[in-house]
């Protein structure tokens, strides 16, 4: 049993998540994960952006920012930029990551600082009352898109593989033991590190889509789950709407640092 | 004092921010400002720092925040249409009490409007653009010497009051190129943030009234919680209506309380004029020069030159003019006359005000003195 305690704020309980919610699960994995790691809570910043994912700074017991809606990344990379050596990790939404932090997202993969970040994604604005989101499925009922979904969704995996990012996996709360194996894979990877954990949002997304209770929307993100094994053999409309999971990307690429260090700060001091 | 250089206002913010020990630039390329980026990019390899070019202008703000909460001393620098992406993320720095220093090298707006040419018409968006009440430090230097001590100056008042200050120049200011003397190392203060005596005090933000927080930096020993919501003493998110007045206040009151201490101005042949001119930034040098031209034909006119813009110098203002007529001398259609006229409300306040995209002239203020004289 990991002792994972030590990495929760308990002095700012209760949490703020709605009964059932996934992001529970994600919080008590990425602690063990910590704890796993043997990383002391002083040498970790957790940085978050705004939103039901954006809450989770505030209950980590490390150094920990919440920011504004979709900036967390940014935040991030000037918190590394000062600190090289210490651990940074940043947790996202779907509307952070996808959304309006979009452009920092594709630029922290090509950037390749050696930061991590969880991106949560519910496929909902869930802490705003469920208005729809770069991934919610198409046809599905949202606040704002009351007739249902006409946009095409997002695909966080292959947008973080074409921007560069050098390790990238998926999964979900449905596979606990996977998300903790992908999780101490992707913090012990020397680069930039995208988990996208499919969560579950059954009040504000479920309960308009005929899922409106915890274990009916589970059953339904396991029904759209294919192991990345599987995935090979299946045509892209097969695929279409699918939770793809597994290790999609992990590749070397000299870090930031590595190459700041080596190409510019020696040409600036005339080494 | 040492040799003669000639330097822009752009390169010698550069030198100055290096001067007050800045470590991380986190910026992105925008006209009349790009020289402080090139500058930066060139310089702070060499002295163990780090120049990040982000990808947009909220990235470079958000950047600056992480890393001066990572114990840096930190810089970015814009121009209006950026200053504009950036107030968002600035508003953090205000509510979070992190020190960061922004330039903004003033440009013609708004939007797009005129990125080459100079104008003063961001200095109530420094006051106001974020949302929210917050304390605001702003300066406006002026001439070359002027713009490397209030860089380092812009440093100093954000370590000490732990506060983001706004360092407004105008894209004059920022592009004339002119020999300066700078002062050496050792020659100005430098001053590097409080941090409380026992790490593990959890109260951050637990002060007297008016007093800016003793907060450690993160990975300092403890682990510490910063907050972009409203918070309590300790930074966590926050709602009591108790809490929320004390922390909106004590934040107000940190710059309010301290603001004789922070303002600074230069008054130029005040004594014996008639009437004071008040003009910031490059209409300060035009008014300078008009000045000595109109007491060549015995018009003695005096300028009050203020360096703080934000906190508005309203006591200094009206003990330099007392009873004097005023002449509001602006590169704008009217910002800062607003100030004037409130704390010079039993004067008589005239004004210059103009945003064409060119200088206002030396001949353009003498005329406008002349023609005031002889109403």
């Amino acid at each position: 049993m990991l002792d994972y305690e030590k990495y929760l704020r308990y002095r700012t309980f209760p949490v703020p998540w709605c009964p059932g919610c996934g992001i529970g699960m994600i919080f008590k994995a990425v602690a063990m994960t910590f704890s796993k790691l043997e990383w002391e809570p002083n040498d970790i910043a957790v940085v978050s952006g705004i939103g039901c994912s954006g809450r989770l700074s505030t209950y980590f017991n490390t150094n920990s920012l919440h920011t504004t809606h979709g900036r967390a990344l940014t935040f991030a990379t000037g918190v590394k930029l000062s600190n090289p050596d210490k651990h940074v990790v940043v947790f996202s939404g779907d509307g952070d990551a996808l959304a309006i932090g979009g452009n920092h997202f594709i630029h922290a993969c090509r950037r390749n600082l050696n930061m991590k970040m969880v991106v949560i994604n519910n496929n909902i604005y869930g802490m705003t009352g469920g208005q729809v989101s770069p991934t919610t499925p198409t046809g599905f009922i949202s606040t704002t898109t009351p007739y249902g979904n006409t946009e095409p969704h997002f695909n966080t995996v292959e947008l973080a593989k074409a921007a560069g990012a050098t390790y990238v996996a998926r999964e979900t709360v449905n596979r606990p033991r996977q998300l903790l194996k992908v999780l101490e894979k992707a913090f012990k990877h020397t680069g930039f590190a995208v988990v996208e954990v499919i969560s579950n949002c059954h009040i504000n997304l479920g309960r308009r889509n005929k899922l409106k209770h915890p274990i009916p929307m589970l059953d339904w993100i396991n029904q759209q789950t294919i192991p990345i094994a599987k995935a090979k053999d299946m045509s892209e409309d097969e695929l279409e709407l699918k939770y793809v999971v597994g290790e999609f990307v992990h590749r070397h690429r000299p870090d930031y640092f590595e190459v700041y260090e080596n190409k510019v700060v020696k040409k600036a001091k005339g080494e | 004092m040492s040799e003669v250089k000639i330097r822009s206002g752009n390169e010698l913010v550069v030198e100055g921010a290096i001067a007050a020990g800045c470590k991380i630039f986190g910026g992105y390329p925008i006209t009349p400002s790009s020289e402080i980026a090139e500058g930066m990019a060139r310089e702070l390899p060499k002295v163990d720092g780090l120049f990040i070019q982000m990808e947009d202008e909220l990235a470079a703000m958000g950047a600056v925040i992480g890393a001066s909460l990572g114990g840096k001393k930190v810089l970015t620098a814009t121009s209006g249409p950026g200053f504009s992406l950036k107030q968002e993320n600035l508003g953090v720095a205000m509510i979070a009490e992190v020190p960061v220093v922004i330039v903004n090298v003033m440009r013609g707006g708004p939007s797009t409007g005129l990125p080459t040419r100079g104008a003063q018409g961001d200095v109530m968006q420094a006051r106001w653009g974020t949302h929210g009440d917050h304390p605001v430090i702003a300066l406006a230097p002026a001439f070359p010497e002027e713009v490397f001590t209030t860089t380092i100056e812009a440093f100093n008042l954000a370590e000490k009051y732990m506060t983001p200050v706004i360092l407004l120049l105008d894209e004059i200011v920022g592009h004339s190129h002119e020999p300066v003397e700078l002062p050496k190392e050792g020659e100005y203060e430098i001053i590097n943030r409080k941090y409380p005596d026992k790490v593990e005090d959890l109260a951050i933000y637990k002060r007297e009234m008016g007093e800016p927080p003793l907060r450690p930096d993160f990975f300092m020993g403890y682990p510490i919680h910063v907050e972009s919501l409203e918070h309590s003493d300790q930074g966590y998110p926050n709602t009591v209506p108790e809490n929320v007045e004390v922390q909106q206040k004590r934040r107000l009151l940190k710059i309010e309380n301290h603001k004789n201490e922070i303002i600074k101005y230069k008054t130029h042949f005040t004594d014996d004029a008639e009437l004071v001119i008040f003009a910031f930034g490059s209409m300060a040098r035009s008014a300078l020069e008009a000045i000595k031209l109109l007491r060549e034909e015995g018009i003695k006119v005096g300028l009050f030159q203020p360096i703080t813009i934000w906190p508005f110098p309203e006591e200094q203002l009206k003990d330099v003019v007392k009873d004097r007529d005023t002449l509001v001398v602006e590169l704008n259609w009217g910002q800062l006359i607003y100030e004037v006229e409130r704390v010079l409300k039993d004067n008589k306040v005239h004004s210059l005000l103009k945003m064409t995209g060119m200088a206002i002239t030396p001949n353009e203020i003498i005329d406008k003195i002349k023609e005031i004289k002889n109403a």
